[in-house]
């Protein structure tokens, strides 16, 4: 991100006045967020957990003794033991290993598909609400069409088009979440539009560039941090889902997702708990947690926003 | 009211061809010939390449994309959704046998949201920070974390396979003819799931919209005449606050309808669902399109209708 900043300011043109370091606005003008977040004693619970199973993710190799791509036909769906604490799957690997690493895959797709989105919506939703006119009326227009679609069924066709990978994955979450969050964005520059400091910068000059991204954008980002929040809740269960049909994330590599495949054998599920419990559970654990804090940061990052 | 509707409307057309270009469009990149798909691959091959491009010809696909758009969206204004590349048949005669099913799913599925959310939504907001109030607020947020296939695989583990009460799978007990029973018995668990997960935002919405509504003055004056509390809270603030729920439905529809084909997967449930995730593992992309185009087209109307539905209850609301 800082790599890209001095080319961007580069493209604002000449006119462009030199940038003087300003302080987060959010953290100037808000001095008691992490208090406020602080208070919200589920949001705190709910950061604790995905602290922990961030950590598992990104500690997989060192807390992972086994590894989690080695396959041993002996060691078929055998339950939990000592060398494995939550057994082995269809292929003789480790659960437990297949478990952490399958964090890694379904953290970052939900991250990079929202980051992906929240960048769309937040540069599409500025546009609409500062120019209004025909293009506002087109880019809502847009939102509309991909809000009509049912987000599951659309992102299967796409996935059965591009082909279901990781990638994919993250790009197809990512190219159509945008809506709400433009819609957001687009809600809160139609009244700072209005306002006395956008007419100030204006009237000093300041281009329609730095105008949207240096003066009205930071104060339309609360409301964007809590909806890509929760926006991060809801991709990781789509991502789960998508691999749990078997359009998502593709064997071997573990998703929360696909290891509940097996789970749709009813033998495995009666007898072999082993193989779809923890899976499942780490999904509900991740999501209930990201839910909680959003909803600990939509108290703390705007009292008035209920 | 009648502007407003005609606004509405005209707004919508656009969203529509939209909906349709984009169905299209996002098909016609799919790769693969559609030759090769709809005639024996070994004939073409064996009638050479000459034969592939007449048939290219004759099918029109040698055509622009536009032209290709134009004549695809002819069809289907005048009904015709094309036939699948797997079996041939008409799809809007395959899509309409599903059809019954996945909405006789989503709309017990709903039914059973609502009957569950309104009531605790109601009382959450009578008793706000009461134990019931917080004890609700952590089931939505726990019925929107679970996923929905978990969810299910936890439903048909206790109660399918420990306590063998309800049925693992599918619509109706094989070779029995039909019968009500029988049909709300498979019914039961699946709608349940399906319903779990839409009811957490209902409570929510009911809660605030209710929250709001008692605070105002029509409901101090219903208290001020001497009317029982229940007669206050149902009668005269009840109504009020479900107004806006009607939106709510009608937003929730898209992710009810994502929600159903994950729980008709997991349940064998001939529904729309299935037939599209059939569709899209065999690549039948005719029919990934018409069922694409049919629920977007469905949502982008129950939108409307929500629109208008909101401004006749509600007179309240002036639309200019």
């Amino acid at each position: 991100m800082v790599d890209t900043e001095p080319s961007v300011r580069q493209g604002a043109g000449v006119a462009a006045p030199q940038a003087t370091v300003t302080p987060s606005p959010v953290a100037r003008r808000r001095p008691g967020v992490w208090q406020r977040f602080r208070r919200h004693r589920v949001a705190l619970v709910g950061a604790l957990i995905l602290l922990v199973l961030t950590a598992g993710a990104v500690a997989a190799p060192v807390v992972a003794a086994n590894d989690p791509y080695k396959v041993d036909i002996s060691a078929y769906r055998t339950g939990p033991a000592a060398t494995h604490p939550l057994g082995t799957d269809s292929s003789g690997r480790d659960v437990f290993s297949r478990l952490l690493y399958a964090g890694r895959v379904s953290l970052s797709v939900g991250l990079v598909a929202v980051a992906i989105y929240t960048l769309i919506g937040v540069i599409l939703g500025a546009l609409s609400g500062f120019y209004g006119r025909w293009v506002d009326a087109c880019i809502m227009r847009l939102a509309d069409i991909v809000l009509s679609f049912p987000a599951l069924i659309l992102i299967i066709t796409v996935v059965s088009v591009l082909g279901p990978s990781i990638y994919n994955i993250m790009i197809v979450i990512g190219l159509l979440g945008w809506p709400p969050i433009a819609r957001i964005v687009r809600a809160l520059f139609l009244s700072l539009r209005e306002r006395e400091f956008v007419l100030a910068s204006r009237t000093v000059g300041a281009s329609n560039r730095r105008i949207i991204f240096r003066h009205m954008l930071p104060n339309a980002l609360a409301p964007v941090i809590v909806a890509a929040t929760f926006g991060i809740a809801n991709a990781i269960l789509l991502e789960a889902g998508l691999s749990f049909l078997g359009l998502g994330v593709q064997p071997p590599t573990p998703s929360w997702g696909n290891m509940l495949k097996d789970a749709q054998s009813l033998t495995v599920l009666e007898s072999m708990p082993w193989l779809w419990i923890p899976p499942g559970t780490m999904i509900a654990l991740a999501v209930l947690s990201i839910n909680f804090i959003g909803d600990g940061l939509r108290d703390a990052l705007d009292p008035h926003f209920q | 009211m009648g502007t407003y509707l005609l606004r509405r409307l005209a707004i919508s057309v656009p969203v529509l061809l939209g909906i349709t270009l984009a169905v299209y469009v996002i098909v016609s990149l799919a790769p693969g010939d559609p030759v090769d798909a709809l005639i024996n691959p070994e004939a073409v091959a064996a009638l050479g390449p000459d034969f592939r491009e007449q048939q290219r010809e004759a099918l029109g696909l040698n055509q622009p994309i536009l032209v290709r758009y134009a004549i695809w969206l002819k069809e289907v204004a005048r009904g015709n959704l094309g036939y699948s590349f797997a079996d041939r048949q008409a799809i809007g005669a395959k899509i309409g046998e599903r059809l019954l099913p996945t909405l006789g799913l989503m709309s017990s599925a709903l039914i059973l949201a609502l009957v569950v959310a309104v009531p605790l939504g109601v009382l959450s907001a009578c008793k706000q920070y009461s134990l019931l109030d917080h004890g609700a607020t952590v089931l939505g947020f726990a019925a929107i974390s679970v996923p929905s296939f978990f969810l299910s695989l936890a439903g048909i583990y206790l109660l399918a396979l420990k306590i063998p009460i309800l049925p693992a799978a599918g619509m109706q007990t094989v070779g029995q003819p039909w019968s009500l029973s029988d049909a709300l018995w498979h019914l039961a668990l699946p709608a349940l799931v399906l319903g779990l997960a839409e009811a957490a935002p209902l409570i929510r919405y009911t809660r605030s919209s209710m929250l709001e509504v008692i605070r105002q003055d029509y409901v101090r004056a219903a208290r001020a005449k001497g009317l029982h509390e229940t007669t206050v809270i149902y009668r005269h603030a009840l109504r009020n606050a479900l107004i806006p729920l009607v939106t709510v439905v009608a937003l929730g529809l898209p992710r009810l309808l994502g929600g159903a084909v994950i729980v008709e997967a997991v349940f064998a449930w001939p529904g729309i669902g299935t037939l599209a995730l059939a569709a899209v593992l065999a690549r039948d992309y005719p029919v990934i399109m018409a069922i694409n185009l049919i629920s977007a087209v469905t949502i982008l109307l129950s939108n409307l209708l929500a629109d208008v539905i909101y401004a006749v209850i509600d007179p309240r609301i002036k639309y200019s």
